[in-house]
């Protein structure tokens, strides 16, 4: 894809809905009008800063792409959302520019959209069973599902101001929310709007998890993850910063000293694996989750202000094709890198990174190197990398997840020099809360056991997102904490826990 | 919240405050420790070992020698100023038990965070010796505290100007000669004389814990910023440590990795003149 300037795709859109204004289009036309592209900061431009990259659509743009639509009567897109948004219905409401209506359909189920609409992996979800992509026959061309959900959830972000959701009578029950990522917040508010009091309990300085830690400011502005917690705030949440369940105080005291009524756990995948071969830990090598949190949570980009020091890359190797590895890689360009390698075992149609992240990394110039795999990382006599030696890798037979595995091609060690290693192979689940809640039933990965409804082996104790289902999306996370707010809601009324 | 409630200047850099922080007095065993930073934008996270704590008044001591950006603030900081965050306590708590005999070394600052081990191994029932090392007179600090808990106190300097002219290990190892030798040997200061402490000990058997005082960003185990070769394994000092046997720890590899920020800060040194927490070699442990 070649970038198009901003005001090129505003122009067009202006165009193209002159023309349909005021009369009924057929599913022929709707199918022929061309997908809107994303506006997006210049790709030279924005190697040089931390800004969102995307801009969101005009309006035109939105009502546009919200006419490619073709309401589909049994909506298979639907089936494709984990909280199961009306998407033709909040689609047609853009149509008709009935923008409060729209953004109403969306918060019956979801409660981030603003966020969701900017990292949710749709051409996995929604967007992978769209009909208009499956008759274009191509994913890429089903009607920009998350794109509109973003513009709608900003348009009404920027008129609300300050409002929020309103409260119901004191019930006098207390809840303990641990961690303060999109499972928690959504937690929090479902409960609080019950009436129930909830104090939300983060080891970190700063609320918002993942989304305050982990993503970076380009992909998502701090600003609107800031803005959640502040609806909290209003709504009456008590964020306790600073408090580390399992060390400040035990899961265990909060029940019993502390007399909370119910728990609930989501304390995200945050413990950072690393591949076990020689030289990881030679100066120069992090973990992304290091990088990424030294630079976002501690603004180490912003060299004059912040005390937290980040390491100076020049040429940099990352490990791994998720989101995390595409972040990582991002941010070293904006650090002044002079050349972002990503390493990865398979091809770029087996990355699990979302596919608009990729390409805006290959605009950035990341490197991609394909079907290869490190070996060991290479270091000099004062133990600072000087290099990788990889492998490369053919694709083999599917596996059980049907991917193709790759193989090793003996002999076919190769080296590149690099100063930086950012290793992004995943996150286990963090064990401070299990290791010291004997009676917390945990699985062997880490992951604590939970059942539909969150419940887990300890009662009065919920718990969901990736500490449940280990490393997974922002929108699981919601979706997880929904389902255990009304099952914790049911627990308070009095009606029996499950299991 | 987190109120300072007093302040002493116990040598020329070194500092002892008492800070409100109830639940972390209540809930902290010796060996472990906190993570302060003073100002939630910008301000980076050090780790600091809770030198003693009081539960009935809710309070904590820390102990710190004033050498980076954040240690400096934090000196500056009076009675009635408040820190504003303060995570723990973080770390496993040291594994007190009653062995015999117990050597505890302490350099510079190191003293600090051994000071509750002394206690606490002391109240076990254990013998203990305590070595305590200084560049010179000025440095030495809990001197007191220590010769009211320990069996036998030595005192040493660089310098000679109080106790021993001698280097930590030197008594170290007349211990170690000595028939029995020590059950177990507690060091704790800065990496290299904990390096050596271990290597000391190494040729008698003597079981040696250290103390890691590691680059930490989180202290929750989850950047792996602070991780330490120990044996064959990667450990993370704040989550599996600070303590550990000083025989499979990789000191040099350790050393390094410490150092990682110092050539790009000595270059912005020039432009911004203040010192980064975390890229200094830290002299002494705090
Ligand atoms: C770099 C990166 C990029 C990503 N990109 C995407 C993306 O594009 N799209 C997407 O859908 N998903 C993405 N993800 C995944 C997504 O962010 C997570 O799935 C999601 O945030 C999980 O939410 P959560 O509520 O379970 O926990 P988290 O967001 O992980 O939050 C957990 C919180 O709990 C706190 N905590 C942990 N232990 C304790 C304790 N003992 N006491 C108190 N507090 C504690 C942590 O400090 C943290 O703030 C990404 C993840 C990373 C790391
Ligand atoms: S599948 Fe695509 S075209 Fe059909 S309703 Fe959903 S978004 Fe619209
Ligand atoms: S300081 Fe981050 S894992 Fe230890």
């Amino acid at each position: 894809m070649s970038y198009v300037a901003r005001e090129t795709l505003a122009r067009q859109a202006d165009e193209i809905l002159t023309t349909l204004e005021n009369r009924e289009l057929s599913k022929k036309e709707r199918m022929a009008l061309p997908q809107q592209e994303m506006p997006a900061q210049d790709p030279v431009a924005r190697r040089e800063t931390m800004s969102e990259v995307t801009f969101g659509y005009t309006e035109a743009q939105a009502r546009v792409e919200a006419m490619r639509c073709l309401q589909c009567k049994n909506a298979p897109c639907i089936e494709g959302c984990p909280v199961r948004i009306d998407i033709p219905g909040f689609i047609k409401a853009i149509e008709d520019r009935r923008y409060d209506h729209s953004i109403e359909i969306i918060r019956r189920t979801s409660l981030l959209p603003s966020i969701c609409g900017r990292v949710c992996p749709q051409e996995n979800q929604c967007q992978e069973r769209c009909t208009v992509g499956k008759a274009l026959k191509d994913p890429f061309q089903s009607v920009s599902i998350g794109r509109l959900e973003r513009y709608v959830a900003d348009r009404a972000r920027e008129e609300a101001e300050g409002g929020s959701p309103e409260v119901n009578a004191e019930t006098g029950k207390r809840v303990a929310v641990i961690g303060s990522g999109p499972a928690s917040i959504t937690v929090a508010a479902d409960l609080r709007r019950e009436g129930h009091a909830v104090t939300i309990l983060e080891a970190f300085h700063r609320p918002g998890g993942v989304m305050i830690y982990g993503i970076p400011e380009f992909r998502l502005p701090k600003s609107i993850v800031d803005e959640e917690i502040e609806t909290l705030k209003r709504m009456g949440v008590e964020v306790k910063t600073n408090f580390l369940v399992g060390r400040t105080r035990t899961l265990q005291d909060l029940l019993d000293k502390d007399g909370y009524d119910a728990i609930f756990i989501g304390t995200g995948a945050g413990l950072p694996k690393f591949l076990g071969i020689d030289g990881e830990n030679l100066v120069g090598v992090f973990s992304a989750n290091e990088y990424l949190t030294r630079s976002n949570m501690m603004k180490a980009y912003d060299r004059e202000r912040a005390d937290t020091p980040i390491f100076q890359p020049k040429v940099v190797a990352v490990f791994g094709g998720g989101n995390v590895a595409m972040d990582a890689a991002r941010t070293a360009v904006r650090l002044g890198a002079e050349s972002v390698n990503v390493i990865y075992r398979r091809t770029r149609t087996e990355m699990p990174a979302r596919a608009e992240e990729v390409d805006h990394a290959e605009e950035e110039g990341v490197i991609f190197h394909f079907l290869t795999s490190p070996k060991r990382i290479l270091g000099d006599d004062d133990d600072r990398v000087v290099g990788i030696e990889c492998l490369s890798y053919e694709l083999g037979e599917p596996d059980d997840s049907g991917r193709r595995r790759p193989i090793a091609i003996p002999g076919s060690e190769h080296v590149i020099p690099v100063d930086t290693v950012l290793v992004s192979i995943g996150n286990d689940s963090n064990p401070l809360i299990t290791q010291t809640t004997p009676q917390l039933e945990a699985n062997k990965w880490g992951n604590i056991v939970a059942d539909e409804n969150g419940k887990t082996s300890m009662d009065r104790v919920y718990a969901g997102g990736d500490i449940v289902l280990g490393a997974a999306t922002v929108i699981l996370a919601m979706g997880e904490g929904r389902k255990a707010a009304a099952a914790i809601n049911r627990m308070l009324r009095g009606e029996p826990e499950s299991t | 919240m987190n109120q300072i409630l007093a302040r002493e200047q116990l040598s020329e850099q070194v500092y002892r405050i008492r800070v409100a922080a109830p639940l972390i007095a209540e809930a902290r065993r010796p060996g472990q420790f906190v993570i302060v930073q003073l100002d939630t934008n910008f301000g980076e996270r050090i780790p600091l070992t809770i030198a003693d704590a009081n539960p009935n008044e809710g309070s904590i001591t820390l102990i710190f020698q004033a050498v980076g950006h954040t240690t400096q603030r934090l000196a500056a900081l009076e009675v009635g100023d408040s820190i504003e965050n303060l995570l723990g306590p973080l770390g496993q708590p040291t594994h007190i038990e009653r062995v015999g005999h117990v050597v505890a070394v302490g350099g510079g600052i190191g003293a600090a965070p051994l000071y509750p081990i002394v206690e606490a191994m002391k109240a076990a029932g254990n013998r203990l010796t305590v070595i305590v090392g200084a560049r010179t007179a000025d440095l030495v600090i809990l001197e007191d505290e220590m010769r009211a808990v320990a069996d036998e106190l030595i005192i040493c300097t660089d310098d000679g100007s109080r106790g021993e002219k001698a280097l930590v290990t030197e008594p170290l190892k007349r211990l170690c000669e000595a028939d029995p030798p020590p059950d177990l040997a507690v060091a704790i200061g800065p990496p290299v004389m904990m390096k050596f402490c271990a290597e000391t000990t190494r040729p008698f058997g003597v079981h040696t814990v250290v103390s890691l005082n590691t680059i930490m960003v989180d202290g929750t185990g989850m950047c792996g910023g602070c991780r330490v070769t120990v044996g064959s394994d990667t450990k993370f000092v704040c989550v599996d440590g600070p303590e550990f046997d000083g025989h499979l720890v990789d000191f040099d590899n350790m050393l390094k990795r410490l150092g990682a920020y110092r050539k790009q800060e000595q270059q912005a040194q020039e432009q911004r003149p203040r010192t980064k927490e975390q890229c200094r070699i830290p002299e002494v442990r705090s």
